[in-house]
């Protein structure tokens, strides 16, 4: 697949002549583009065999090849291996879609009984120097740019407080130089003032950043591959150190070489063959488990969302039905992991598939950048409130859908955790 | 069984059965202690560690006895500050040690295990610690002081019953202190014949909260630990082997009175 055949690209007219001559070079022509394997000054390289071990099964993965009675012998084990979730993974599998929640549903009571965790995720900043082409927040998109102030963001965090909410998600655009480690720290201690549980989902950084940043409060780090499949990566993250491929897929393992006690895993659905990556997110989850047994273990699974002037984007052939079925076998394969559902789903999808799969889910959320308070209380935003990332489907607050949630049998919780 | 208490720590319980309280809705707990005749409740310190209005320590019935446990803790140090977090936050001097460098299994760190016991009882905490049944551990616990040891009957939330049996026995043995069997435990059978055996207790949490009617479930263990208890005491019959033994005694052949 082609970035085109997407509808990415937007027109830049915006841009002085010189920024969209550069834009349009990088669109056009791959040689104008950095190499994705090589990195750059001041990214620290590990030593480590996980990636190779995972690549080496997505490239062989042939989702075509499995049929009906791998599917049912997936199903009839008790402890799933790669074979067994590569089949789960597969178009066989999906007449097994009910089976597969079945037992999906036991294996998510057994572990963590009726429970679903509740978070909000916080974005500080939305200002990003790469040019991934499908983001909202990219380096080109004409979007109303935000870096909140330390005062800004404990006022955000006083408001999201107030209404109970007890673990949070913090996040930035990827920009080092506006939103730059010590801002993070600083961010990260004014919410360990209001929060139980702080999570980071910033660009990848170096081990002594990540232990810098959980002496400040946090504790968990998501980062999201996009796609593990590194022609179509390097055909949609056209410029800035995003564009490294390798250095982004070490980062959990920096994350908990730096002492961070759980990490968090996925692709972004609808930019390539979601089964492969899929495979490669629970594989990237389940070579690290092995080699770090503590760590605590998430999955995500966002799919591709319409953005700041471009409604036309759209998760592709990854519709509700795959997503359940990429969930179940997540379940089945993992079944210790966390997963999350954000609000990109709606919130039938997500009544859902917390009763299956999911164990948490996030609850009055905004994309945007200072507006909790507007959106809380239901007044008009500020004319400064910087723009969204993407549009979300499920806006239901965090009352909201505690209350929802219990009327569907589940137990909400609002924290199970101690900093340590 | 009013004349068969149950001594823990220096305190007398007349249940065995000592539950857990997570998995499962907080509204359910008060129905789950009465149904279970629980005196013993244990709870994550870290569920506890939230704000006021849906704290799980405001849903335990005040006349149970409280059992925090240090889940979360990957290491004797971290497991240390949980329990005197939780004797500062008033949940009283026991506390149940679990220690797990493993987020997959679950799996109890015995070594680590014994470093925080051996800290914690000389601090004045009534420690049981929460391990993996092997006679060594278990006597180095004796040492460090634990007032009972907890070993798992199977991996938890397995349901998968007396996995362990025969290592539990041996604990049951040798080792002076209450055996009390901890996780794995899936059925009210299974529970029964572990106090069949000689165990002390009964800790269970995950089979209850998948069970279909959660308090109904509770009862159900109450009565099979009631009975496993009484079937010990009263000393197992003996059990009779299939198929007939030589009608001559191997022994005819030792002559009287010699």
């Amino acid at each position: 697949m082609s970035a085109n055949e997407n509808s990415f690209f937007l027109s830049g007219d915006h841009l002085s002549p010189a920024a969209r001559a550069k834009k349009e070079r990088l669109e056009q022509d791959p040689a104008a583009r950095a190499d994705i394997m090589t990195y750059l000054d001041g990214m620290e390289v590990i030593s480590s065999d996980i990636c190779q071990k995972v690549m080496t099964e997505v490239e062989s993965y042939d989702p075509a090849v499995y049929t009906a009675k791998e599917v049912t012998a997936a199903l009839n084990r008790e402890r799933l291996g790669i074979e067994d979730f590569k089949a789960l993974l597969s178009p066989a599998a999906a007449p097994f879609l009910e089976d597969m929640a079945q037992k999906a549903r036991l294996e998510t009571t057994k572990h963590f009984g009726n429970t679903v965790y509740l978070f909000t995720p916080l974005y500080i900043a939305n200002y990003c120097e790469n040019y991934c082409v499908y983001c909202g927040f990219n380096c080109y998109n004409k979007i109303h740019r935000k870096k909140l102030s330390l005062e800004e963001i404990e006022h955000e965090m006083a408001v999201i407080a107030q209404s109970g909410m007890e673990e949070i998600l913090l996040l930035t655009g990827e920009s080092r130089a506006q939103s730059d480690i010590a801002y993070i720290g600083e961010a990260c201690k004014l919410a360990r003032r209001y929060f139980r549980l702080v999570g980071l989902e910033i660009y990848p950084v170096n081990t002594d950043e990540y232990r810098y940043l959980h002496t400040c409060g946090a504790d968990y780090v998501t980062v999201f591959q996009e796609t593990y499949d590194k022609t179509v990566y390097e055909s949609l993250h056209l410029a800035g150190h995003k564009r490294v491929w390798p250095y982004r897929f070490d980062a959990q393992e920096r994350a908990l070489r730096g002492g961070m006690r759980g990490v968090a895993f996925s692709a972004l659905f609808g930019l390539s063959d979601f089964r492969k990556d899929a495979l490669a997110s629970a594989l990237h989850a389940y070579f690290i488990q092995r080699k770090y047994p503590h760590a605590e273990i998430s999955l995500s699974c966002p799919r591709l969302r319409p953005i700041v002037n471009n409604d036309r984007i759209s998760p592709r052939d990854v519709g509700e039905a795959e997503l359940c079925q990429i969930l179940a076998a997540y379940r089945l394969f993992l079944p210790f992991a966390g997963i999350t559902v954000s609000s990109r789903e709606s919130a039938a999808f997500r009544n859902g598939i917390v009763k299956i799969a999911a164990t948490k889910i996030s609850a009055g959320v905004s994309t945007g950048i200072g507006d909790h308070e507007s959106k809380y209380n239901e007044q008009k935003a500020s004319d400064d409130a910087g723009d969204e990332q993407f549009e979300i489907c499920d806006n239901r607050s965090l009352s909201a859908m505690y209350r929802e949630m219990a009327d569907e049998g589940l137990q909400p919780v609002l924290n199970d955790y101690l900093y340590m | 069984m009013h004349n068969d208490p149950f001594l823990l720590g220096g305190h007398e319980f007349h249940s065995r059965f000592i539950l857990g309280s997570g998995k499962y809705s907080l509204h359910l707990i008060e129905a789950a202690v009465r149904d279970a005749g629980a005196e013993l409740i244990t709870l994550a310190l870290r569920r506890a560690n939230t704000k006021e209005e849906e704290n799980i320590l405001d849903f335990i019935p005040k006349t149970v006895t409280l059992l925090p446990n240090t889940s979360g803790a990957r290491n004797a140090e971290e497991a240390v500050r949980i329990a005197r977090l939780a004797r500062a936050m008033g949940c009283g001097d026991f506390v149940k040690i679990e220690i797990m460098r493993d987020a997959k299994y679950l799996l109890p760190d015995n070594a680590e295990t014994v470093k925080a016991t051996e800290i914690l009882a000389k601090e004045g905490f009534i420690v049981l610690p929460y391990m993996f049944p092997d006679l060594t551990c278990a006597r180095d616990l004796v040492n460090a002081g634990a007032a009972a040891v907890m070993p798992l009957a199977a991996p938890i939330g397995s349901n998968k019953g007396l996995a362990a049996k025969e290592f539990i026995a041996i604990l049951i043995d040798e080792i002076d202190l209450p055996v009390i069997v901890d996780a794995g435990i899936g059925r009210p059978s299974q529970a029964c014949e572990a106090m069949e055996m000689g165990a002390a207790a009964i800790m269970a949490n995950t089979a209850l909260a998948t069970a279909g009617d959660l308090p109904a479930m509770a009862s159900a263990f109450k009565l099979a630990i009631e009975a496993g208890r009484k079937a010990y005491l009263a000393g197992l019959g003996r059990v009779l082997t299939r198929g007939a033994s030589a009608s001559d005694p191997l022994t005819g052949f030792l002559r009287k009175g010699e």
